[in-house]
């Protein structure tokens, strides 16, 4: 079951650059990862692409199909009718390096920004000790392959290149919930992800949920969290009362 | 949107369209636009008519009109007495229906909806928004939104008193009774309560503010019930409005004597 697939590939680098149109074989149970590996193979050998284990799980070939985020290596071309043009393009939130590599260096100074893990400083490493309920919460953010689709597709950086600098987008606001919700992380997490990280910038569109390929719920489980517990914080004067009147922080424990 | 900014800024693929998606992504908030729309007239409309809201015989109370607070509302439907007079322009369920409104403005899901379908921002996943700037909800008005949980308050003593009014209204002139008005009440109050427990700033309170359910495990046992309706949370915020129009529009009919209530016991 062959047949001969239309394809619009986007080629070019930050200077400039264009669609090309492409006639490729297609066979049955292929991905579009399959697809751009036969162009290099049989047309353009220079076409640039990034990928890694073909198994959606290293997080290497993210890019836009027919304009949506997607794994190439995800992305089946069952999906499309024979006669439909895909089209192939880098992600849109970041700078293009060549063809289909996009330079995600933004990802990785957003991390960098991040304190670590801060245990308690009465324990030693080897007595840390925390629950099974406790390990599955932030074992879903755990799933997380650093694709980086659900920053690609947040408006707040796609559409607003000048919010890159004060919003860490969603992919590290879940990794401060992640370490918020940890039982022995002793940092302060919640006024750091609103004051340094952007985290009012979301306005939970749940576009980074719909696209993340690990079906983590980024928006229901880490992002909202957090913007509760900005509010005990920083906006509701009861549980402000409360904390000075217990004198605890009741999130804390 | 600026043609320098978003996804047409220096170092980006050149790539003249805003959007590449063929889908019908677009369908999405124009249904958002139509759905709410319409809520929000007919919802407008009941709330100041001032008639058809309460029928004697059987007790049913409209939720639109729950509680009735003016001593212009007939006799019988003020459960919690009145206060005054209302002029016209203030509905006879004043005292509850800002604050409805509010649980609802301020919600997670319908927050998700409108920024959407009414403010483009944006109109759907991976289509730019038609926006220059964008500040989200670091600053007024947005930073508002915090105070969800307080509308979440005030809607959880609202629901109370919407399941009040369907327990009353098996009391029917005629001693105990029961007819498909009762059932669209309980039916009603059944649903909003799915939507007000499924509440995110609810999920919150019950357990998702503790940094360790080892240690809280009734909590925790809580959070896991709220978490499994949470999920079913935009589902219940449309079942609501629907739920809510039919059983207004329901009491309606009977209150004005356009049909007569269905009855199966008395």
């Amino acid at each position: 079951m062959s047949y001969q697939g239309k394809f619009r590939v986007w080629r070019g680098d930050a200077d400039g650059g264009d669609f090309e149109d492409f006639t490729v074989e297609v066979n049955e149970g292929e991905v579009v990862l399959d697809i751009i590996h036969r162009l290099q193979a049989t047309q353009v050998p220079d076409l640039a692409v990034r990928w890694n284990c073909k198994a959606g799980k290293c997080g290497s070939c993210s890019a836009e199909v027919n304009g949506r985020p997607r794994l190439l290596c995800m992305t089946r071309m069952s999906t499309f009718a024979e006669d439909e043009v895909v089209t192939v393009t880098p992600v849109r939130a970041f700078p293009v390096i060549r063809d289909l590599v996009p330079d995600v260096s933004y990802n990785y100074t957003k991390a960098r920004e991040i304190p670590a893990f801060t245990p308690p400083k009465e324990l030693a490493p080897g007595e840390y000790r925390m629950q099974q309920q406790d390990v599955e919460r932030s074992q879903e953010f755990r799933k997380c392959i650093e694709c980086f689709l659900c920053q690609d597709v947040c408006h707040v950086i796609r559409d607003h290149e000048e919010n890159k600098e004060s919003f860490a987008g969603p992919r590290y606001l879940m990794r401060i919930a992640e370490l918020e919700m940890h039982p022995l992380d002793a940092a302060d997490r919640t006024t750091e992800a609103q004051n340094e990280h952007g985290l009012g910038f979301c306005n939970i569109t749940k576009c980074c949920t719909e696209v993340c390929p690990e079906g983590i719920k980024i928006t229901d489980n880490a992002l909202i969290p957090m913007k509760e517990r900005v509010a005990d914080r920083k906006y509701d004067p009861v549980v402000w009362l409360g904390s000075k009147i217990f004198r605890r922080d009741r999130g804390k424990s | 949107m600026d043609e320098n900014t978003g996804v047409f800024s220096a170092r980006r693929a050149v790539i003249p369209a805003r959007t590449l998606r063929t889908d019908r992504w677009w369908l999405q908030p124009l249904l958002t636009v139509l759905g709410l729309g319409a809520f929000v007239i007919y919802a407008t409309v009941r709330a100041f008519w001032g008639a058809a809201y309460w029928v004697p015989e059987h007790h049913y109370l409209t939720p639109f009109y729950s509680p009735c607070m003016s001593t212009a509302c007939e006799p019988g439907s003020s459960h919690f007495g009145t206060l005054f007079d209302f002029p016209w322009f203030i509905p006879y369920a004043a005292l509850s229906l800002p604050f409805l409104l509010g649980f609802r403005l301020t919600c997670y899901y319908y927050r998700k909806a409108y920024y959407r379908a009414f403010w483009f921002s944006p109109p759907a996943c991976a289509v730019s928004e038609p926006h220059g700037k964008y500040t989200g909800e670091t600053r007024l008005p947005l930073i508002i939104q915090n105070v969800h949980r307080y509308f979440f308050y005030a809607a959880f003593i609202v629901t109370l008193i919407n399941t009040y009014d369907a327990i009353l209204a098996f009391d029917g002139e005629n001693g105990f009774g029961i007819g498909l008005g009762n059932i669209i009440l309980v039916g009603n109050v059944v649903l909003l309560w799915g939507y007000t427990l499924s509440c995110h700033s609810c999920r919150h309170v019950t357990g998702g503010r503790l940094k360790n359910f080892a240690k809280h495990p009734t909590r925790y046992w809580l959070w896991t019930k709220v978490s499994k309706l949470n999920v079913r949370h935009m589902q219940f915020a449309w079942i609501t409005l629907g739920s809510l129009v039919l059983t207004d529009f329901y009491v309606m009919l009977v209150a004005s004597g356009v049909i007569s209530d269905l009855r199966i016991i008395n």
